[in-house]
């Protein structure tokens, strides 16, 4: 299990590796690599040459300002992690994630190689959808700003050009004191989730829901919004009942079945999680006021 | 004092902590070349022709060697060491490299040699092989049927032996029956994992040959490479070095590992192949694919009057060892119960899949799911508790040694050597508080939680036979050393020789150094299997170290002017004990090291020799033994089930293990640990799966789940040492015993957990899907309050 | 294929070397460092036998090229001892809690926990089975290794008062 041969170049800039990437044949970026190197040492992957962006200072970095949560593409998931900052404005990433591998992953494991990855079991994908997030991308035509429900494609694949780097993803963040709840079924600690739902939630004084969104890993071809759960939940005190409501939704999911767990199975866990995430969230938004 | 008995610290682990192990993949070797095998893609096919021209012709490649390049150097075809019955299609002895037909997925087709594992891996991507897929057996109850394709196409029927097992009346039995109650069981494989993959270095120099592999039994391999190689055996050495764990499957000698011999002999050079994980799972044994259906016959209070059934083995595709575990399975099922008759047919079939053998536990851990989920089932049916109904069947202390009229494999009886099997159960269960449950039981289901407990008895044969090596010798310098064929994996072997001999000699155990699996060294040896060591090489090492303490002393006394019996061995001297000092001449001197001893029995050319004494200041013993020492275990768990997605939570985990004597009890404590971790993994994660095709769809760790310190519990161990009668020091194996009840345990506590739903566990692993689809079934037929 | 030239520190000594741009951070510890003490077990990043520390932080090293570690500083298994061969905390708590068996996760786990407990200094048996949830062993069923990790959380609190 050697990776194949290929060519290896590291770029110091974002202009540097948009050269790099438009002049080369068959190239790949290399990221946190904790996706890719496996990936090739499997042989699964013939690149004829790997683009290195770890050297960019410019990538890393984590700026809250005007609502807006920004992290560099390349800023690494523990960093996201072990941020006061994010943990102040947007709780739900510090608990999503203590799911995303171990701690050895999340040292190099970058939160764009996770995005451009889009594994539909990975959880960072599933919480750039829950907030809208903006991907910034910049190529040899410049920079484009894609939505989150636009960058997801297809199953494991973007709407990244060969010849672009995702620079940026922006977070918009919601109310201070937002409810947040994150649940996830995993075989194991820290594998892929046969069931990943993210949730976050406001409401009025009388405890209706005025604002949710909800997201889903695992079950689909890619990460995916569960905007009918979301339509049912809005207006509706929170509560069992709702929640069980939004929960019957997860049926209607274009669910993927692997040898960890069926579509059917999917679904159902899917199901459970979702109640289990809501649960939090309302008891979370209770707390926070 | 003696170091018997102790937790010492083990002698192994100052290299292993500060990166100064060495395991066979560390072994440096000048100019060695690389190896990596192409292996079919196909569970089934024809190779009809096979180019590699494209590959050779890659810088850095050495050769490309198909099966026909190597056979010139190689004394006949096919391996050997799977038939020794003779009994077996001679097709079911693979090749070195395959012939013209692939029976499995990961077969070795080419073996690329090349400057570095990176170009080898180059030039096997680069071989081109046309297949003509023919169709694969998957699941062995239809692969034995009529209409099913065969697994090779030499051989007409899959199902290639069966053969009836037991004893008494069973027809009476189960005519006189109150109950009798039938249930069908499965398990499934899974792989042996050692986090080191099995790996070989050949070095080559003129005409010789010294083989470092990551084996669980160097001398078998040692055998093997001198026959099929023709080497004289002055011409081959093989050494074991540290192993990064076992569990079965590098007890084997494979085709990977006669092939890359064979290349070193035809290129004259030093090979070597390290296994990567997709290979292991690809050409590593694996273990557990057994289906039984089976029935118990019991009179009105639940004790047992005869067991009957069939069980059918999954062979894999080729016979790599002698076909020994299903009758292991089939005559240790009634486990620590009284069962007075008994009747078994044992079948064995083929599947186009990774060949089968021993993987920790070899055969057993099948059979104690069996017997204790049947035990389960006569308790929920007559309304008795589950540890009432064991106890009553239970083999009572007065009753040993018992003898069960059956045969192990060496043709001897088997005979339960000692234990005291319902004390076991009576402690652990006070330990567990057993009685006190269905009251937490009451009270978590008030909550909403689903908490259960289960337990299960296991009895495991270990030591085996027919025999191992174990010699003392004493270097001019003092120092003590042990060479056994016996083969440390990880288990603290050395450890635990060197504290058994360090005994005799009033030293430390780190007085003593420990050289195992090295055929230069010691001629004869069998290696690590069956939780065998201790019993075998450390029976031979108390003997063996018993003589050399006895001519040292025999030695001395001539020196000393005093007789044998008043002297002592302290501290590697041999003295006049202190209360013969006083009659003896102050002036002579009172005592004489080892090293002195050692120098005198080496002799001097032309000087007189000591009479009535071997040269050498050494002793070698083949402790010889056919019967095995019975350890056995009791296992209590309690468990939480998800009822909403299935899931399995490990809440406690108790078990209590009568391994005999104990040299190391912390050595001891670990092996039951891992054991126990081995077990759950089996029941709760680990699924080699394959699709109907044959094809294996769980290559990767990621696809193959082994449970991290998340999923493993805390354990709480429990110890009685019940001597073993059967050999000197007393001691029985530990290295399995903590596996075999495991699955049992968890299915029972799953079952108790999961009593509204009525859900009944008969096959492993147990993947929380499939346990969801079983409380919903539940839930439709009786909903739960 | 190009050989590159690299500068890194490894174990705090500088080091020179040409590396393949393929090859593996593991292989070329291994293999051109002559540091075997990093182990492999699975070469696809779920085991962490690899585990190192690159730059403070551990990492797999199988999931990195050797090439990518110009410039920085590693830190391996071999790199624990004292230059007087006194063992690290960590090593003798392994030692005297019968933290191993066949030794060949420990190497990954003793780098795991060497981060661990540096960010760490009092933690609870949860917290040390969370942290070495990323190594497999096969051997210990984890019972010792976590036992030996509080111990040397112990021996180090005690070491620098
Ligand atoms: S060898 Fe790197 S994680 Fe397994
Ligand atoms: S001690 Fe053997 S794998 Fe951990």
């Amino acid at each position: 299990m050697k990776p194949p041969p290929f060519a290896y170049h590291s770029a110091t800039s974002i202009p540097e590796a948009i050269q790099l990437l438009s002049k080369l044949e068959n190239a790949k970026l290399l990221a946190g690599g904790q996706s890719l190197m496996a990936m090739l040492n499997l042989r699964y992957l013939h690149p004829e040459n790997l683009v290195d962006i770890n050297r960019i200072p410019e990538l890393s970095g984590i700026t809250i300002d005007q609502g807006r949560l920004r992290i560099g593409a390349m800023t690494r998931q523990q960093a996201i992690k072990a941020s006061a900052e994010v943990k102040a404005a947007a709780p739900i990433f510090a608990e999503t994630l203590a799911y995303v591998g171990h701690r050895q992953t999340r040292n190099r494991g970058t939160i764009g190689g996770s995005l451009c990855h889009l594994d539909p079991a990975a959880e960072l994908p599933a919480l750039a959808l829950l907030h809208d997030a903006m991907v910034t991308v910049a190529g040899p035509r410049g920079e484009r700003k894609i939505e989150m429900a636009a960058f997801i494609v297809d199953y494991m694949t973007t709407a990244v050009q060969a010849d672009e780097l995702v620079t940026l993803i922006e977070f918009p963040l919601w109310r201070a004191g937002h409810g947040y709840g994150f649940a996830e079924f995993a075989r194991r600690h820290g594998d892929f989730a046969i069931a990943a739902v993210a949730c976050l939630m406001e409401s009025d004084s009388e405890g209706r829901m005025t604002r949710v969104a909800i997201s889903v890993a695992g079950v689909a071809a890619t990460a995916i919004r569960l905007t009918a759960a979301e339509a049912a939940l809005i207006g509706k005190v929170a509560g069992p009942e709702a929640f069980a409501a939004a929960a019957a939704c997860c049926a209607d999911i274009a669910a993927v079945g692997d040898v960890h767990g069926s579509a059917e199975y999917r679904k159902k866990v899917a199901a459970v999680m979702l109640r289990r995430a809501l649960t939090d969230a309302q008891s979370r938004m209770a707390k926070n006021g | 004092m003696s170091v018997m008995g102790k937790s010492v610290r083990r002698i192994e682990d100052v290299p292993l902590i500060t990166g100064k192990g060495r395991f066979v993949d560390d072994v440096r070797a000048p100019g060695v070349l690389h190896g990596a095998f192409l292996r079919s893609s196909q569970a089934h096919a024809k190779i009809q022709r096979i180019d590699a021209t494209a590959a050779k012709a890659m810088p850095g490649v050495h050769a490309v060697l198909l099966l026909d390049d190597i056979l010139p150097v190689m004394t006949r075809r096919r391996m050997m060491g799977g038939n020794r019955s003779g009994k077996l299609p001679e097709t079911l002895i693979p090749t070195a490299l395959a012939e013209d037909e692939v029976c499995f997925a990961g077969q070795p087709i080419a073996l690329v040699i090349a400057d570095s594992r990176y170009l080898a891996e180059d030039a096997a991507e680069r071989i081109e092989v046309d297949y003509e897929p023919l169709p694969a057996v998957s699941d062995c109850r239809r692969g034995i049927g009529e209409s099913s394709p065969s697994v090779q196409t030499a051989i007409k029927s899959n199902l290639i032996t069966s053969y009836d097992v037991g004893y008494g009346d069973v027809e009476a039995a189960f005519k006189n029956a109150t109950h009798v109650f039938g249930d069908t069981f499965s398990q499934h494989r899974g792989g042996g994992h050692s986090i080191e993959g099995r790996g070989m270095l050949v070095e080559y120099s003129s005409g010789s040959f010294t083989v470092w592999a990551s084996t669980q039994k160097p001398h078998d391999l040692y055998q093997m490479l001198v026959d099929l190689l023709e080497l004289d055996e002055n011409q081959l050495r093989v050494i074991t070095p540290d192993v990064g764990g076992g569990f079965g499957p590098k007890l084997i000698v494979y085709p990977e590992d006669i092939a890359l011999a064979a290349a070193a002999k035809l290129l004259k050079r030093s090979v070597k192949w390290t296994e990567d994980r997709r290979e292991h799972f690809l050409g590593a044994i694996q273990e557990r694919d057994q289906y039984w259906t089976m029935e118990i016959a019991t009179d009105s209070e639940g004790l047992i009057l005869g067991l009957r059934g069939k069980l059918l083995h999954d062979l894999g595709a080729y016979a790599y060892q002698d076909v020994n575990l299903p009758y292991n399975s089939a005559t240790s099922v009634s486990g620590p119960y009284i069962v007075p008759a008994y009747a078994m047919t044992v079948e064995v079939g083929l599947t186009n899949k990774v060949p089968v053998s021993s993987v920790r536990g070899a055969g057993y851990p099948q059979p104690a799911f069996v017997m204790e989920r049947l035990m389960d089932r006569i308790a929920r049916e007559l309304g008795l508790d589950r540890a009432e109904v064991r106890r009553r069947n239970i083999i009572p202390v007065d009753q040993m040694p018992y003898e069960k009229p059956l045969k192990a494999r060496s043709g001897a009886a088997i005979v339960y050597d000692s234990g005291d099997y319902l004390a076991c159960q009576a402690e652990i269960l006070a330990v567990a508080d057993w009685d006190g449950f269905p009251a937490r039981q009451a009270a978590a289901r008030k909550d909403g939680r689903y908490i259960g407990i289960g337990m299960a008895n296991a009895v495991k044969g270990t030591g085996r036979g027919p025999f191992e090596s174990g010699m003392v010798r004493i270097s001019a310098s003092g120092r003590i050393s042990i060479y056994t064929g016996a083969t440390a994996m990880g288990q603290g072997l050395a450890t635990a020789l060197a504290q058994i001999c360090a005994d005799q000699f009033g030293v430390e155990a780190d007085d003593v150094t420990v050289v195992a699996g090295d055929t230069a060294m010691i001629p004869l040896g069998l290696g690590g299997f069956a939780s065998r060591q201790l019993v075998t090489a450390g029976s031979s090492v108390l003997l063996a170290s018993r003589a050399t303490a006895t001519k040292a002393k025999t030695l001395a006394g001539h020196i000393l002017g005093v007789a044998a019996e008043d002297l002592e061995i302290v501290q590697g001297d041999v003295k006049i004990i202190a209360a013969k000092q006083l009659v003896v001449d102050k002036k002579k001197p009172q005592s004489i090291s080892l090293g002195e001893l050692s120098r005198i029995l080496r002799g001097a050319p032309g000087y007189a020799f000591p009479e009535g004494l071997e040269p050498g200041l050494e002793a070698t013993f083949h402790f010889r033994t056919d019967a095995l020492a019975y350890a056995n275990a009791t296992h209590v768990v309690e468990v939480e089930v998800d009822p909403e997605i299935g899931e399995v939570k490990i809440l406690r985990y108790i078990a209590l293990q009568d391994s005999g004597r104990l040299i190391n009890p912390v050595i001891v404590d670990g092996q039951v640990h891992g054991g126990i971790a081995h077990g759950i993994s089996n029941a709760l994660f680990e699924w080699m799966g394959y699709d109907e095709n044959a094809q294996p769809v769980t290559t990767t760790f990621a696809e193959y789940l082994l449970p991290t310190a998340m999923e493993i519990p805390p354990f709480e161990t429990l110890y009685k040492e019940s001597p073993s009668p059967i050999n000197p020091l007393g001691v029985k194996g530990a290295g399995e015993v903590g596996t075999i009840p495991v699955t049992a345990a968890i299915a029972s506590a799953i079952e108790d957990a999961l009593t509204p739903f009525g859900v009944r566990v008969l096959h492993a692993p147990i993947n929380p899907e499939q346990l969801l689809e079983m409380i919903e079934e539940g839930s439709k037929k009786q909903r739960p309050s | 294929m190009t050989l590159h030239n690299i500068k890194l520190t490894v174990n705090g000594l500088p080091v020179e070397a040409a590396v393949d741009d393929r090859l593996t951070l593991a292989d070329f510890l291994r293999h051109q460092l002559n540091l075997t003490g990093t182990h492999i077990g699975c070469e696809h990043g779920v085991c962490g036998a690899c585990t190192i520390l690159v730059d403070n932080v551990s990492a797999r090293s199988c999931l990195m090229l050797a090439v990518q570690t110009d410039g920085l500083a590693v830190r391996t298994v071999e790199g624990l001892q004292a230059t007087d061969g006194t063992l690290h905390p960590l090593q003798a708590a392994f030692r005297d809690n019968h933290g191993l068996q066949c030794g060949y996760c420990t190497p990954g786990m003793l780098m795991t926990l060497v981060e661990f407990l540096g960010e760490n200094p009092q933690p609870s048996a949860a917290d040390v089975r969370e942290a070495i949830s990323g190594n497999l062993c096969r051997c210990t069923g984890y019972q010792r290794i976590v036992e030996s990790a509080l111990d040397a959380a112990k021996r180090l609190n005690e070491q620098e008062p």
